[in-house]
Formats: structure tokens, C-alpha cells, sequence
């Protein structure tokens, strides 16, 4: 990789030992996937918030690097582990609490704006097209690539760390307007449509395409559907951006059978104890959607709705909030399904999702059943 | 031999050189360094202080963070050396200022096990 000047220096610890680590990372991670130089980039956003995926190492190297690191560019955070204004009505451990709040605190004095959110796309504003980001949470990366026109690779932890210290991010992958260009395509053969099967075929996707591919045979999504295949594509594989229309190249169906081998995959069980809205977070849209959906109805068992606290004050404002309580709903903010501790695995045995990326984590690390269907069958079957 | 460098440093110390590819998050234990992953070669085996050779990570980006515990708790490699720069490994070393190079597998076949060698991963070399 070429350096500037400027940036050898700090490479070499010129500019003190919380550059010289940014930098290291940059560089190694550019040199790891053949980047060239490092270039600008105008916001990261980043994950490894929530105490259960980085743990006691990651809480301690936080906090260590927070005693004196600053972010240099705009800098947005993923979903916490649970909501602090609503965590007492939960029986979680206080040492989980303790750790998310040292998590928390490091975060937010390195310079970090307190969204803890999965949608930074959807609630804060977007740069102009073709702006660089490094994004770290995988919906959103797929999310900015293809519907916001921003550029950023599916990028890690510590990549979009690194980016937000140093404004930088090695130029590699999908940042290289050769590599967007997608060289698949895959024809979505599936009907009648939902955000689920849209979840499944971006899981599928997933699966067999590489840096990037085309999706033919699909137009008018609305925003549930949109998030619902940007995440499913973000559990799967390495994917990062996806186009609609036909490209040149190879072509792949996405028929019944395919739907219903990710189905069996991932739905487990043909009821659940609990449900949960929100991988990625609802947004106001959805909430309003969910709120009409809702009318005149009301669960049947519990359920918690994953939002930003972005979206809290327009939706108690406005009377969604109430009306979604009013329903039995429970409004969670600042977490959100994946990984989260509320779900504890000695009290439900199953959950029921709409949420593709939300089935994969609810299996693999709460270690639950699920039965994964649509919002509209959720409505139906769950509410009275 | 020569070396791509991933993150820069020098060491100096003897090879311990691994088959297996490593999982740090679930494969090593981050207070002592030894290997607790029974299906590994280097099983019952220490990295700490060694420089370690081995194909590549595997697992959770998350191992990235048991590299700097074990920085933290003194039983770190002194340097790393594999056939392919996975991210959680690049990032691990990176943010644990352990010296990282990549060779090929040619080399890497040469490696052998409590030989001396000395690792300048600045200009990519290894002797």
C-alpha cells in the first residue's frame, strides 16, 4: 500500500499510540485485501456495542482506548444488549448491565452520537451519491450500497473503528467501481411476495453471490420489504450491495423450492412464546404501518418491538406509541432482537419473527426455536 | 525467506508451526495462551511468546479481541506468520501491535517446529 507522508507518521506512533493502532489497522486490513491506498470517508458506523458480542476483552479495550481517542469523523453505533429507561421492568444481571454501560460510556466519550441503531440510513440524513462510508453493521453497509447510493464495504468491528479515528478506510473491494459491478444475477421467481420471502431471497443470495449481484423480477419494494432483504443478505455471506435488473453473466433462479429449503433452514417451530418485530429496528414508517394493522386488535402473547430512540418521541407524540400498548405490544429502544439478552433461553423455548436475519441469531446465539412468518400471518394468528 | 507484510514489527524467537487453522475466539485460551481446542495439533500447546505459524483464523471477528487479551495478559505470540491474511487475525494483531506477515506456502512448508528464526516485518523478511 502507498502512504502519505502524513500517514506514516502516524503509522510509526508520530501522532501518539491511539493513532498508531487506527492506522495499523487500516493498513493491515488494506494490505490483507489488496487496497492500494487509503482514501476519505465522510461516517462510520459501528458495531460491537452490545456487551454479548464483544465480552469482558472488548469491554477492557474500549475502555482503555477511550481514555484518550477521538472520533474524527461522524461516528453512529449499533443496538445496545436492552433499553437503560426500561431495563428495571427486565430480570437481567447486573453485571451485564454494568458492562453494557462501560461499553456505552467509552463509546459515547470517544465522540460517538448516541443513535444505537441498526438503521442509521433511515433516521439520520445522507450524504450525497457516491459519498465513501464504512459501515459495519451488514444490513446497513448492503442498505447504503444499493438503495442510499453511498459507498462502504460489508466492513468489520475494527475497520469501521479504525475509520471513525482516522476519517479513513483502505480502497479495496466495493469501493472500487469495477468490483460493484455485479457478475450474477439472480431472477426472483417467487410469488405472491412479502418482507419474508424478500428475507429469504436475500439469505439465498447471500449464499452464492460474491462481492455484489443483480436481483431481477422485482420492483416497488416498500421500506419493510427493503430492510428485510438487505439484512437477510447480510446473515448469509459476504455480499455487500446488490442491483436490480438483469446483468451479463451467469444466472441463477430463485424458485419455491429454493424458499422452501431457507425455510426449512431456519423456522424450527410451528408456534412461539413470545414474538418479536425489529431485525433491523422499525422505523416510523413501519410503526405507523404496524399501528394501522393493529387497529381494533390485540396480541395474544407478548410482544417486544425493537426501535430507535431516534423514532421515540415522534411516535409518543404523534399517539402510535399508545396505540401499539394499547394492543399489548411492548416498545423496546436502543436493542434490537440480534443477540439480545431479553430473550433468555430458560424462559421461552420458541420465538415467532418476521425477521430472516432475526431467525439466524435467535437460533445460533439464544439458542430458541423459532417460527419464522410474515408480519401479515403474525397480525392474523396472534392477535385477537 | 521473503514476506508481505501485514502489521509491521520485529521479533525474534522460535517457531511453533501449526497445521490446523486457529479459532481464536473458542480455539485458544486468552489468560494463559494454550491451545484448548482438542481437535488441534497444537492442542495442550502454548503460543505465548512464540512465533507462531499457522494457515489462517477462522471463526468469530470477535478472536480479534482474545489476541489483545493475550497481549494484555503476557502469553501473546511474539509474531505471526500465514499462508492467508484473514481479517480477524490482521485486525487482532493490528490492534495488538503483534507483527503479522503472510508467505507462501512453498515457505511455509519449510517452517519447522523450535527453529530459531528472526522476523523483521519491515522489510519483509524472515531468517
Amino acid at each position: 500500500m502507498e502512504l502519505t507522508k502524513e500517514e506514516e507518521d502516524a503509522l510509526d506512533g508520530k501522532q501518539g499510540e491511539t493513532l498508531a493502532l487506527a492506522y495499523r489497522t487500516l493498513v493491515a486490513i488494506g494490505e490483507a485485501s489488496n487496497a492500494d491506498r487509503l482514501i476519505p470517508i465522510e461516517w462510520a458506523h459501528l458495531s460491537g456495542v452490545n456487551y454479548n458480542t464483544i465480552g469482558d476483552a472488548g469491554k477492557e479495550f474500549l475502555s482503555s482506548l477511550s481514555t484518550d481517542a477521538k472520533f474524527k469523523v461522524k461516528t453512529t453505533v449499533n443496538p445496545m444488549g436492552f433499553d437503560f429507561d426500561s431495563v428495571s421492568r427486565y430480570n437481567l444481571d447486573n453485571k451485564f448491565i454494568e458492562n453494557q454501560r462501560s461499553i456505552k460510556d467509552s463509546y459515547e466519550k470517544m465522540g460517538a452520537i448516541p443513535s444505537y441503531s441498526c438503521i442509521p440510513y433511515e433516521i439520520f440524513d445522507v450524504p450525497k451519491q457516491g459519498t465513501h462510508v464504512s459501515f459495519a453493521e451488514s444490513n446497513a453497509a448492503i442498505y447504503a450500497n444499493s438503495f442510499s447510493g453511498l459507498k462502504t464495504n460489508k466492513e468489520g468491528a475494527f475497520s469501521a473503528l479504525a475509520s471513525a479515528l482516522t476519517g479513513k478506510s483502505p480502497c479495496s473491494d466495493l469501493r472500487d467501481d469495477d468490483v460493484r459491478k455485479p457478475n450474477l444475477t439472480i431472477r426472483m421467481k417467487v410469488e405472491p411476495r412479502d418482507e419474508l420471502t424478500y428475507g429469504m431471497l436475500g439469505y439465498f443470495a447471500g449464499k452464492v453471490a460474491g462481492s455484489s449481484v443483480a436481483i431481477s423480477g422485482v420492483s416497488n419494494l416498500d421500506r419493510r420489504s427493503c430492510k428485510s432483504l438487505c439484512a437477510g443478505m447480510g446473515t448469509s455471506g459476504a455480499c455487500g450491495m446488490f442491483t436490480f435488473g438483469d446483468e451479463e453473466g451467469e444466472k441463477i433462479d430463485f424458485d419455491k423450492n429454493e424458499m422452501q429449503k431457507i425455510h426449512d433452514e431456519l423456522n424450527t417451530s410451528e408456534k412461539g412464546d413470545l414474538i418479536t418485530l425489529g431485525s433491523p429496528q422499525l422505523g416510523l414508517e413501519e410503526i405507523v404501518d404496524l399501528t394501522l394493522m393493529l387497529k381494533g386488535r390485540s396480541f395474544q402473547k407478548r410482544c417486544m418491538i425493537f426501535c430507535p430512540s431516534a423514532i421515540k418521541g415522534q411516535i409518543r407524540d404523534l399517539g402510535y406509541a399508545n396505540e401499539i400498548e394499547r394492543a399489548g405490544g411492548e416498545l423496546l429502544f436502543d436493542c434490537c432482537t440480534c443477540l439480545s439478552p431479553l430473550v433468555d433461553n430458560k424462559e421461552v423455548d420458541s420465538v415467532v419473527t418476521n425477521s430472516v436475519k432475526g431467525a439466524y441469531y435467535l437460533k445460533t446465539s439464544n439458542k430458541v426455536d423459532v417460527n419464522l412468518k410474515s408480519l401479515k400471518r403474525i397480525v392474523e394468528e396472534e392477535t385477537k | 525467506m521473503n514476506a508481505k507484510v501485514i502489521v509491521r514489527g520485529k521479533a525474534q524467537g522460535s517457531l511453533l508451526v501449526a497445521k490446523n487453522p486457529i479459532n481464536f475466539l473458542g480455539g485458544i485460551d486468552k489468560k494463559t495462551g494454550l491451545v484448548h481446542d482438542k481437535k488441534h495439533d497444537l492442542f495442550g500447546k502454548s503460543i505465548g511468546n512464540k512465533i507462531l505459524a499457522f494457515p489462517f483464523g477462522v471463526g468469530s471477528s470477535v478472536g480479534a479481541y482474545t489476541l489483545y487479551s493475550l497481549k494484555y495478559n503476557n502469553c501473546a505470540p511474539l509474531a505471526m506468520i500465514c499462508l492467508k491474511a484473514d481479517l480477524t487475525t490482521a485486525s487482532g494483531c493490528a490492534i495488538s501491535n503483534i507483527p503479522l506477515v503472510v508467505i507462501d506456502k512453498h515457505d511455509y512448508d519449510l517452517l519447522q517446529e523450535n527453529n530459531q528464526v528472526t522476523l523483521d516485518a519491515i522489510e519483509g523478511k524472515i531468517l
